[in-house]
């Protein structure tokens, strides 16, 4: 379980990272590496340079303006966890891993890396959320359903980094996922999020990509039942060693329904 | 590549491969091997060691990349003259341990859960526990160490245990 060996080059600006990146043939950023590193031990890619952006300084920001978060790619999850200007995301981030992996892996690496089962992916998605991208050509913006292409597929071309993030904060939201044990990739999680009367409900781990349920934000009696179960009718998960495809679609029900339980308002049942 | 390590306190000066992983730095190179590693790809948390006083897995970080960092292990937790850490105590009263193999890990672990909150419930406890894996106690005498040790340290800071 050695790594193989290759080159390090310790990024200092994000030309620097980005000009290191298209000057090697097989070169890789080592962000937070909680899901490079594993893969390297494995031996299942031998990228002959990698280019170390943890040192890169000003990518650790978090702000908002105009209602939407501004986040430094190198934001670690357990520093998204803390904060309290996105609560969807700091909920999602908090349910990442364990405390050893929050303390080093990042919101960028997290959206580069695209596994399905990823809760940030599905956040950005439910927040229609969107990254900046610098490459040799200079600087881009993605927006969430053109980034993710397949499960760890992205839009990304090789010398492109992402250096920040985009995510409105939502007028109301919902985050509830199902794990087998505390801190395991989740087996289906939802994000549900609201921006005036849209509605973004988000199921992670039911395809390769995020799977996207938008519509006009329902009230009513039943509502609620209505979206959970439009919801489990609309997506098409497959079986594997975590799940049958039954057991996604009924997880999908149910955790949707929590997580839209604090973005849907029913109306105050008449006493009786 | 020459990197500096402060590792429980004392400065080294280490020249290492780039995949030179920080655990096998501390194992290989400094003789530190109370760092243990089990599955060395991020999932069994045998490896855990402090980076700047966050937890971090020591299989998952190069060495050249906690160059210039403080780290803290295992072999920091007891007094020079032997005098074990009320966690070390709590685990071998309660048999939080039997192989020995996770156990490193599980202390670096308890160790910061109680730095940044020193009162767990049993709950809480097995949550931030959970990734730490042991084959051998079946986690409930982990559980009681990390809540017997909450409560010696309540009493008896640091400095003052013997
Ligand atoms: C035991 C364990 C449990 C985990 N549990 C979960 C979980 O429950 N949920 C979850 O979502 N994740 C989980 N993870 C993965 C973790 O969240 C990773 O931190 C994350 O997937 C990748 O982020 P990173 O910063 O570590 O990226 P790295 O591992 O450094 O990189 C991952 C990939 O992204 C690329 N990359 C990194 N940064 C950028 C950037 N700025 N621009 C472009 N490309 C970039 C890299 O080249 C690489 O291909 C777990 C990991 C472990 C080891
Ligand atoms: S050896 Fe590092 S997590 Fe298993
Ligand atoms: S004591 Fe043997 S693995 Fe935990």
């Amino acid at each position: 379980m050695k790594c193989p060996p290759f080159e390090y080059h310790r990024a200092t600006s994000v030309d620097d990272a980005v000009a290191a990146l298209a000057a090697a043939e097989d070169s890789k950023i080592l962000a937070g590496g909680q899901s490079l590193v594993p893969v390297l031990a494995l031996r299942l890619a031998r990228p002959t340079v990698l280019v170390d952006v943890n040192r890169i300084p000003g990518l650790d920001g978090l702000d908002v303006r105009d209602g939407v978060l501004h986040a430094g790619a190198l934001v670690r999850h357990a520093a998204l966890a803390r904060q309290a200007l996105h609560p969807l995301a700091a909920a999602a981030a908090a349910s990442i891993g364990h405390a050893a992996i929050r303390s080093r892996g990042t919101l960028g690496g997290s959206l580069a890396h695209a596994d399905p089962a990823a809760e940030l992916p599905a956040v950005l998605r439910a927040c229609d959320g969107a990254v900046v991208v610098a490459g040799p050509d200079g600087t881009r913006r993605v927006g969430a359903d053109a980034l993710f292409v397949g499960a760890l597929q992205t839009d990304l071309a090789e010398p492109e980094m992402i250096t920040g993030v985009e995510l409105g904060v939502p007028d109301a939201w919902g985050f509830a996922e199902f794990a087998r044990r505390h801190g395991d990739f989740a087996v289906v999680s939802v994000a549900a999020a609201r921006f005036g009367d849209r509605l973004r409900v988000v199921v992670g781990g039911v395809a390769g990509v995020p799977h996207l349920l938008e519509t006009s934000a329902p009230s009513g009696t039943g509502a609620l039942d209505e979206v959970a179960g439009a919801l489990a009718d609309d997506v098409d998960p497959s079986s594997d060693l975590h799940g049958s495809a039954g057991h996604r679609r009924a997880l999908t029900r149910e955790l949707a329904r929590r997580a839209l339980a604090d973005v849907i308002t029913e109306p105050a049942r008449e006493p009786t | 590549m020459r990197i500096t390590l402060t590792v429980n306190g004392d400065r080294h000066r280490l020249d290492v491969e780039p995949r030179r992983t920080l655990a096998d730095a501390l194992r290989e190179d400094l003789g530190l091997t109370g760092t243990h590693l089990g599955c060395e790809h991020g999932v069994c948390g045998a490896c855990t060691v402090l980076l700047d006083g966050e937890p971090v897995r020591a299989c998952l970080l190069f060495a050249v990349q906690a160059d210039g960092c403080g780290v803290d292990t295992v072999e920091g937790l007891a007094t020079p003259d032997g005098t074990l850490h009320p966690l070390q105590e709590a685990f071998s009263v309660c048999h939080g341990l039997q192989c020995g193999a996770c156990t490193p890990g599980m202390l670096m672990t308890a160790a910061h859960l109680l730095a940044v909150e020193p009162s767990p419930d049993r709950e809480r406890i097995r949550a931030e526990m959970a990734g730490n894996l042991c084959r051998c106690t079946g986690y409930v005498g982990i559980v009681d160490a990390v809540a017997s040790a909450a409560g010696v340290m309540a009493w008896r800071p640091r400095e003052d245990h013997d």
